[in-house]
């Protein structure tokens, strides 16, 4: 995570990392042309071919993840995800990693509320071997308790280096178990250390078989192939292993949200306050359809750049905040949210910042958007279609995100479409039925005692 | 939650300090200099409408006046917030309706500038790139914002323990030398940043004499020399001749224990390294990939993370700067176990330093350095950023092609010479910053 100059950003990533990744939901019709097909035992493949360097990314995404942890076990997606690097009976004691390093390969796996992914960029010529590795541990974990106590130690530290050592990541966890009273997305994909410190070997494994299994993955290669030449690779190594019938995730559904809620946290450390609201809100994954992405630029014309509603009239104009604005994450499996943020001047109160935030709420709510500010937007958006097929990783990962979180290539690929169809009074439709009051939670980080 | 993410810091430093295996099809280096005399580097990519540039001035935030600590970064906030007819919010709209990608940095040795746009914007997006070099406004109203938000951003620093490991250790191990004085300044010399002082440091600091410039993407050579010159033409063609001396960090052996009451204490610890010129400095890269150097594979995390438990990531990499060179590491672990974290580091560099590397741990390390770099340059960004490292450090417009072989090259003679000499556990300038248990403190 890259600090930004406008504060703003560090906040928001850490933010939306409670509920998940925001992925790059960048493409359009002619440009990622992907391949698509699914092997015998159900697991779906995606071929994005771009052949500017002998390279790829393979990665395999399991439709599981920390919203899926068993009550009282929260954090196991995620530290499943650190042992299955652990070992296999045939690549034994964590030597994953160092085959893939000794080929000049780079790794890496993460988790997010919806989904579990792992990955390895390599030359095109070692694909065959990842694919072998992978394939290996999606069936023949092996796990003693010389690996798992210690990785277990390892969690711990990950929790205490991006949440207890910060004050702001803190009180985001707090905000989401606020946000959902029901869905898990109120776990913190790290777990609660109380809950953590107790996840056992036999916990991991359990997870394993009930969710690790080629029915339900998705393999994804982009790079320097296609599928007539990833086909035979796919059937060899994943197409050979047998299904087991894993039924559709059954999430919890969150009730409507009627009353506004307030989370405050004050702590010592804190030198530079912070405020945040949340809404819940729908996404396409839960069917919001057109509606999300009325809201993808709502976000951007209300608060996603230096000339944004926000940030020209509570940092430009009455210099009230350092950084303002607003961001929505439409890829997610479940109802997800539509935020706000903003970091106040030195020396302004929180609560002036509230206010000129809320005011701003009501003129758009009042007034709606014109025709003319909705278009700029989605110009620049639709652009950003462009750069997005430079990155093989964003690409693949577009994908991935998109098929872990009840969406379809389709709806990859006619992005453009989909924002260029956006109309004024999409936008203001979509804003007067998400940023209800009522259905919010409030965020406000402070200096000074707990109280 | 990524399984490791500090390793990505790593190898941020790796691609910009040491580059390049076989690159195949996509990169060959041209050198376009302009009927002006400007020079830049160009790798043509014609598959996608895009192009990146990368621009970097020699110099940066170790040449900020005394007392003025932060006007380079400073100046890197406004160059986009203003120039020419355009007002801030003007420019700002401009930049985002042409959907161009355009921002400044500074660190301590340059002052660099990185445009991305679609190539059927190209000339706008060089225009604007023009304005901002040349004609930066620095009007009262954008001024005043981006000094309040360095200051905020600076209060919120003082709650980041790294930030505040980094600030300790580098004034500690340069007390007399800009090295020592923070890129971001501090608030009181942000706020005493005048006018002129902005100005001042664009006549002395983005000047053509110290320019290096990387362009990767969907235009041709002839196309970017008439670019260059409408762009670049019209900066001074010399700047200031203010210099900055060579130096060593100081605080060898010393361990600093900053108190702050968090659960986890972050450590920052480092000796002197190798400059990037030095003969050995292909060995002592080769010698960190094994210590410490990223990845799962390293010694120190297999020490201190795999069989400990004792961190999230713990690594170390070379810090060569123009005027210093330094062998920097970091660790974060819970309170009452930091002690033993830092013995078991010192007990892992002490055993390279006297027993060296195996044959198998150097052709692991060799076959990950040449075979992974090429995988990391698949983007114009990165390629472009890449060409202005090169140039920077002087290393030759085949270093592509060369750099491999310097890798190849490296014996287990030479990484265990590099080890004996360089490795020193009880010279580490140690910062820590958390309430440790069973640390004893120096200072």
């Amino acid at each position: 995570m890259r600090l930004s100059k406008l504060l703003g950003l560090a906040w928001l990533a850490l933010a939306t990392m409670a509920v998940a990744a925001p992925a790059p939901r960048e493409a359009r019709a002619e440009v990622f042309n992907p391949e698509t097909f699914t092997l015998a035992n159900g697991m779906q493949v995606v071929v994005v071919t771009n052949r500017r360097a002998p390279v790829v990314v393979h990665m395999v995404w399991y439709r599981v993840g920390a919203a899926d942890d068993p009550p009282g076990k929260s954090g196991i997606a995620h530290f499943l995800e650190h042992l299955m690097f652990k070992g296999t009976k045939t690549v034994p004691g964590g030597q994953f990693s160092d085959i893939v390093a000794r080929n000049g390969g780079n790794e890496n796996a993460f988790t997010t509320s919806d989904y579990t992914v792992y990955f390895q960029k390599v030359a095109r010529d070692r694909l065959e071997l990842v694919m072998r590795l992978e394939a290996d541990r999606m069936v023949n974990l092996t796990l003693t308790d010389d690996d798992v106590l210690p990785e277990r130690d390892v969690v711990l530290e990950e929790r205490r280096s991006r949440t207890e050592n910060n004050p702001a990541a803190l009180l985001s966890e707090q905000v989401a178990a606020v946000q959902y009273l029901v869905h898990h997305y109120r776990v913190p994909i790290i777990g609660w250390r109380e809950e953590v410190e107790k996840l056992t070997r036999s916990d991991a494994m359990s997870f394993y078989r009930a969710h690790y299994a080629p029915d339900n993955a998705v393999l994804v290669v982009a790079g320097d192939i296609d599928a007539k030449e990833l086909r035979p690779l796919a059937e060899k190594y994943y197409g050979v292993i047998p299904a087991r019938g894993i039924a559709p995730r059954q999430r919890l559904k969150e009730p409507a949200q009627v009353a506004a809620r307030r989370v405050t946290l004050k702590d010592p450390r804190v030198r530079q306050p912070q405020w945040s609201r949340g809404y819940l809100a729908p996404s396409l994954g839960s069917g919001a359809g057109a509606r999300a992405y009325a809201l993808e630029v709502l976000a951007e014309l209300f608060g996603g750049s230096t000339t944004s509603r926000l940030y020209r009239t509570l940092v430009v104009d009455q210099k009230i905040a350092v950084s303002a604005g607003a961001w929505y994450d439409d890829t997610s499996l479940d109802t997800t949210r539509f935020g706000l943020y903003a970091t106040p001047s030195p020396g302004v109160a929180i609560d002036k910042v509230e206010a000129a935030m809320e005011a701003e709420l009501r003129r758009l709510l009042a007034d709606g958007v014109d025709a003319a500010e909705v278009a700029r937007v989605k110009k620049r958006m639709i652009a950003s279609a462009i750069y997005a097929r430079e990155s093989l990783f964003g690409a693949a990962r577009a994908f991935g995100a998109a098929l872990t979180s009840g969406e379809t290539v389709a709806d990859v690929e006619d992005w453009p479409d989909r924002i260029a169809a956006v109309t004024a009074d999409d936008v203001i439709a979509a804003a007067r039925a998400v940023l209800r009051p009522e259905a919010s939670v409030t965020g406000r980080l402070l200096p000074g005692e707990t109280s | 939650m990524i399984r490791s993410f500090a390793r990505l810091a790593v190898l941020a430093v790796a691609i910009l300090f040491l580059a390049v295996a076989t690159m195949a099809r996509a990169t060959e280096v041209v050198r376009v200099v302009s009927p002006g005399g400007i020079e830049a580097w160009l790798v043509e990519a014609h598959e996608i409408p895009v192009l990146s540039v990368e621009i970097a001035f020699r110099g940066g935030a170790s040449r900020d006046p005394k007392g003025r600590e932060g006007l380079a970064n400073m100046v890197s906030g406004l160059l986009d917030e203003g120039a020419g007819d355009y007002p801030s919010q003007a420019y700002q709209a401009r930049i985002e309706d042409l959907a161009i990608h355009l921002g400044f940095d500074a660190n301590q040795d340059s002052f660099s500038a990185s445009l991305k746009t679609l190539s059927e914007n190209t000339a706008a997006a060089f225009e604007m790139l023009r304005l901002a070099l040349g004609e930066p406004r620095f009007d009262d109203q954008p001024v005043a914002r981006i000094r309040r938000q360095i200051q905020a951003g600076l209060a919120r620093r003082t709650e980041d323990p790294d930030y505040v490991a980094r600030r300790t250790w580098f004034s500690t191990a340069f007390p007399n030398h800009p090295y020592g004085r923070p890129v971001e300044g501090t608030p009181d010399s942000v706020a005493a940043i005048t006018k002129a002082d902005l100005k001042g440091f664009m006549a002395d600091q983005i000047a053509r004499d110290r320019m290096v410039i990387g362009v990767v993407g969907d235009i041709t050579a002839e196309r970017l020399a008439v670019l260059l010159d409408r762009t670049f033409g019209g900066l001074p063609a010399v700047g200031g001749d203010r210099v900055v001396a060579d130096t060593t960090p100081a605080g060898a052996g010393r361990v600093i224990v900053v108190e702050r009451d968090i659960p986890q204490s972050v450590v920052l610890f480092g000796q002197r390294g190798l400059r990037r010129k030095d003969a050995d400095f292909y060995a002592a890269y080769v010698m960190n990939r094994i210590l410490g150097g990223g990845g799962f594979t390293s010694r120190l995390t297999a020490e201190v993370r795999e069989k400990r438990g004792l961190a999230y990531g713990v690594y170390t990499y070379l810090s060569p700067y123009d005027h210093a060179a330094l062998y920097l590491g970091r660790v974060a672990t819970q309170n009452g176990r930091v002690a033993e974290s830092l013995t078991v580091i010192r007990a892992e560099i002490a055993r390279l330093r006297d027993h060296g590397a195996s044959a198998a741990e150097l052709a692991d390390a060799k076959t990950y350095l040449t075979g992974s770099f090429p995988l990391r340059l698949d983007s114009n960004g990165k390629i472009a950023n890449l060409l202005v490292g090169i140039q920077l450090q002087d290393l030759g417009i085949d270093y592509i092609d060369r750099r491999n072989g310097y890798i190849e090259a490296v014996t287990l003679d030479d990484v265990n010479r590099v080890a004996a000499s360089l490795l020193d556990p009880d010279s580490l300038l140690v910062v820590v910053v958390g309430k440790p248990a069973g640390i004893k403190a120096t200072n």
